[in-house]
């Protein structure tokens, strides 16, 4: 009996000559908060449509519960939605909007009511049930919006960039609404976002897309610390990108040469002596030291210090007139000259080489 | 959903009502054009040869030719009172020009023949204040099919226009003055240009409706100004000659159709629709 | 003041006598006690109206023309809704063709399709018939029908339908309750601007009327091709009060789209 909720299979979609999603292989746990991650136009909004019902795939297998959707209708599929637009019923109270699934499921109305005031309460509103939606705050909408989609209990709850309409400090409280909804109900959850900062604070796992397809899987630290492509590595936090050529590699490190000095990065892909690559290494992974204390690294000098509160940061320009920025906590002492002439390096585990 | 879903069905009833009884019977009136009395083109040959046909055909294209510009000259100035007055104003405004819109063209027309009778209220008025002493013949010809034509027809200058102005941003204006133009040469060269979609389509509106008006030339115009739809109605009733009546027909759609494909080439239909 | 604004305002004050001035003037002949068309009327007097409603040919229009308009506009406003929500949410290759095609009764000069119809008509004897008129008026009021319902349906979310669609509501379901009641206005602001017009439509029914059976257009238009005294004023201020009415209403319906088309 499988237990994942969601799986996805082949899943193709084109649109004309322009191809949303290839080839799309994705599976979702009980309970897990899964976030398809990516740019504009990367396929994610698509896949989540696909699983919705609303889109239907030229290709591959979508099912639901080990049961699949194909010839399942959206209206029959055991999903709720929440849209980034609310897609609240203008016409409707906030009490009608959240029992018009239950209408709709031919659910007895004492039971409707019972249930409504459960769910006004899950997202805290309880006393909101006779306005309507334009009476209501764009976060108060959202939380109407995810109160009706899970009044109905549904297996997967879907949410197309559901926080993209508010402002700053509302997404953040909503964010940890939506994380705490998730930890009491046990729902399992299908996100889509282009804030990577959102996907780093609310998933389980993480699903990076680019033009269709899936780059990497995984868990937020997985993706963060240990990048498989490129391009994970450069959308999600903020990545340093050296380049160089790769001089020789053993044990799944390499030894890169650059125009500054010579560095070492683990490989995940297997690259040939002498083809060019780019590191990719965090700013707080970096280590910084003054360029007379010698050892492996690369030599530049500080051009920039920002004092940024609890961190240092740091720019520093190579030889090469490449930028390499460093954080440093606050607790390390700062540099006293004006332009001091320093050394960049890091543990290889903690960088990662990309061919080029 | 897939590619095409139930509701595309929907469109079904109205579409075989229109071709039942729109399509079909205009079609079959304009094919008379080709086989009364007799298959062939003789009937376009008659309107080529007999003047009346040719003169009636260049008079409702002068006719339409003059009520256009004057009509978009008069409506200028309401549409950019509308557009650049206070919210207030602009209510009032709109609402004065709503009620004769939603007026019948039978109503107005009669009001305005009404207006300029030898006896009726503007030469009254203008006798009666010593300012002439004859009657003006102000009715039962140019002067009163242009004055009628004019009259139904502002609002349909005035709405398309407004909305084109009032969506000019006041920044382009404000622009123009910083970079040093008079308030004149910046009305020619930057707002008129600006309100040149809202300003088409009113005229063209104006100029097609124009070209097929039966009621007003009828009750306004004088005999020299018999426009084609009146000569269509007169080959039917009196004559009963559907030939001529589907060959005129047939030209006077042909302008029409010209007309539309020229405002939807430059301007585009979804912009009326507005 | 600059020149520039008095020339406007000038010119718009003439613009507004030469529209409304001739309305006003048929509303106050209308009450004139003397039977010819004097103005300003000598003295005060109900007698047109009087002789409107005890005058068998206006009554009788009037009944005629309450049987056309009703039937005309229900029947216009259930095809024309029902052609908007096919051709905005059905997904149709040519959506923008076949819209094309249903706007060309509004396109077509009027005197054509009159023509048209009546040359039919001729054959299935339907001239001077309601069956006809009715016909005739439901064809030319479908387009508007169509331009103002698509025009809400474009205006409203369609996430609003998937969002029911995600909770459970089958395609009717969603019909009738999201997507109804949402362009409710816009259908009822239909139906009225189908009743007016084809209560002042004139020349399909010139043609296709018959001397007993013309609704009040065509009887206002034999009467003014004779002489004319103030019963026909009487009957246009009825027909002006009429279309008042029915503005007010859409007015209130939509008060942010006040154009009759779309």
């Amino acid at each position: 009996m499988p237990s994942a909720v969601l799986e996805l299979a082949g899943v193709r979609k084109r649109y004309d000559s322009l191809v949303a999603v290839d080839d799309l292989h994705l599976t979702l746990e009980a309970g897990e908060f899964l976030t398809l991650l990516g740019p504009s136009g990367s396929g994610k909004t698509t896949t989540l449509m696909m699983v919705a019902g609303l889109q239907q795939p030229d290709a591959g297998r979508i099912m639901l519960n080990g049961v699949s959707v194909a010839d399942l209708p959206a209206y029959r599929r055991d999903v709720g939605m929440v849209f980034q637009n609310y897609a609240l019923f203008p016409h409707m109270t906030v009490r009608r909007n959240v029992a018009f699934p239950l209408e709709m499921r031919g659910t007895p109305a004492g039971e409707i009511a019972r249930l409504v005031d459960e769910a006004l309460a899950l997202v805290k509103l309880p006393d909101h049930g006779g306005r309507l939606p334009k009476q209501l705050s764009g976060g108060q909408q959202q939380r109407v919006a995810l109160a009706r989609a899970m009044v109905y209990r549904p297996a997967l709850l879907l949410m197309d960039e559901p926080l993209g309409a508010l402002d700053r400090k509302l997404r953040e409280q909503l964010q940890l609404e939506i994380k705490r909804v998730h930890r009491e109900r046990g729902i399992s959850v299908l996100y889509v976002t282009h804030d990577q900062e959102e996907a780093l604070t609310m998933s389980d796992r993480i699903a990076v897309f680019d033009k269709g397809r899936i780059e990497q899987i995984g868990t937020p630290e997985e993706l963060y610390d240990r990048p498989a492509t490129r391009f994970v590595a450069s959308f999600i936090g903020d990545t340093n990108l050296i380049g160089g050529r790769v001089l020789g590699v053993a044990d799944g490190v390499c030894e890169i040469e650059t125009a500054a000095g010579r560095i070492a990065a683990s490989a995940r892909t297997p690259l040939d002596a002498g083809s060019a690559v780019v590191v990719a290494v965090r700013p707080e992974r970096v280590v910084l030291a003054p360029v007379q204390t010698g050892g492996a690294g690369l030599e530049g000098v500080i051009v920039e210090q920002v004092f940024l509160g609890t961190s240092r940061k740091y720019v520093v320009r190579l030889a090469d007139g490449a930028e390499v920025v460093v954080l440093r906590p606050i607790s390390d002492p700062p540099f006293a000259q004006a332009a001091p002439a320093v050394r960049v390096s890091w543990a290889a585990d903690k960088a990662t080489a990309f061919g080029g | 959903m897939k590619a095409v879903n139930g509701a595309a069905w929907l469109i079904l009833p109205a579409a075989l009502v229109l071709a039942v009884a729109f399509l079909l019977p205009v079609g079959w009136l304009l094919s008379r054009a080709f086989s009364f009395p007799e298959p062939g083109l003789q009937n376009f040959a008659l309107l080529w040869e007999r003047p009346v046909y040719l003169r009636v055909m260049m008079n409702t294209l002068i006719i339409s030719a003059i009520v256009t510009p004057v009509t978009v000259l008069l409506a200028f100035p309401v549409a950019h009172l509308m557009a650049h007055g206070s919210p207030r104003l602009r209510r009032w405004l709109i609402f004065l020009v709503l009620v004769p819109f939603w007026t019948s063209l039978l109503v107005r027309a009669f009001a305005t023949a009404i207006l300029l009778q030898r006896h009726g209220v503007i030469n009254s008025f203008l006798i009666g204040s010593g300012l002439i002493e004859e009657p003006l013949p102000l009715l039962y010809n140019m002067t009163g099919l242009l004055a009628g034509c004019v009259q139904v027809l502002l609002p349909f200058v005035i709405f398309p226009l407004y909305s084109s102005m009032a969506r000019i941003d006041p920044a382009y204006m404000r622009a123009a003055a910083t970079l040093g133009a008079p308030p004149v040469r910046a009305f020619l060269r930057v707002y008129l240009p600006l309100t040149l979609p809202g300003l088409i389509t009113g005229a063209t509106l104006v100029f097609i409706s124009t070209l097929g008006y039966y009621i007003i030339p009828a009750l306004l115009g004088g005999a020299r100004q018999q426009m084609i739809s009146q000569l269509i109605q007169d080959q039917i009733a009196t004559f009963g000659n559907w030939g001529v009546a589907g060959a005129l027909s047939l030209v006077l759609l042909a302008i029409t159709g010209a007309m539309v494909a020229l405002l939807q080439f430059t301007v585009g239909l979804r912009e009326i629709a507005r | 003041m600059t020149p520039w604004r008095l020339l406007r305002g000038t010119l718009v004050v003439m613009v507004a006598v030469f529209l409304l001035a001739p309305l006003a003037v048929v509303v106050i002949i209308s009450f004139s006690s003397a039977p010819f068309l004097q103005f300003p009327p000598p003295g005060f007097s109900l007698r047109w109206y009087a002789v409107l409603f005890s005058t068998p040919a206006w009554t009788n229009s009037l009944g005629v023309s309450l049987q056309l308009m009703v039937p005309s506009s229900v029947l216009a406003t259930v095809l024309g809704t029902a052609a908007a929500l096919g051709l905005v949410r059905g997904r149709v290759p040519g959506a923008a063709l076949i819209t094309a095609c249903l706007m060309l009764p509004i396109i077509v000069p009027g005197m054509i399709t009159a023509a048209a119809l009546f040359g039919i008509y001729r054959g299935l004897g339907l001239n001077g018939t309601l069956t006809g008129l009715i016909i005739g008026h439901t064809v030319l009021l479908i387009p508007y029908v169509v331009a103002t319902v698509s025009s809400a349906l474009r205006v409203q979310d369609v996430q609003l339908e998937q969002a029911a669609a995600t909770l459970g509501a089958p395609p009717w379901a969603t019909f009738r309750h999201v997507t109804l009641p949402l362009i409710m206005p816009a259908v009822l602001s239909s139906l009225l601007i189908a009743m007016i017009l084809s209560f002042d439509e004139l020349i399909v029914s010139l043609f296709v009327s018959s001397a007993r059976v013309r609704p009040v257009a065509v009887q206002m238009w034999s009467n003014l091709l004779g002489d004319f005294d103030p019963t026909i004023a009487a009957i246009a201020s009825v027909c002006f009060l009429f279309a008042l009415l029915v503005m007010m209403a859409d007015l209130a319906l939509r008060p942010g789209r006040s154009l009759r088309i779309g």
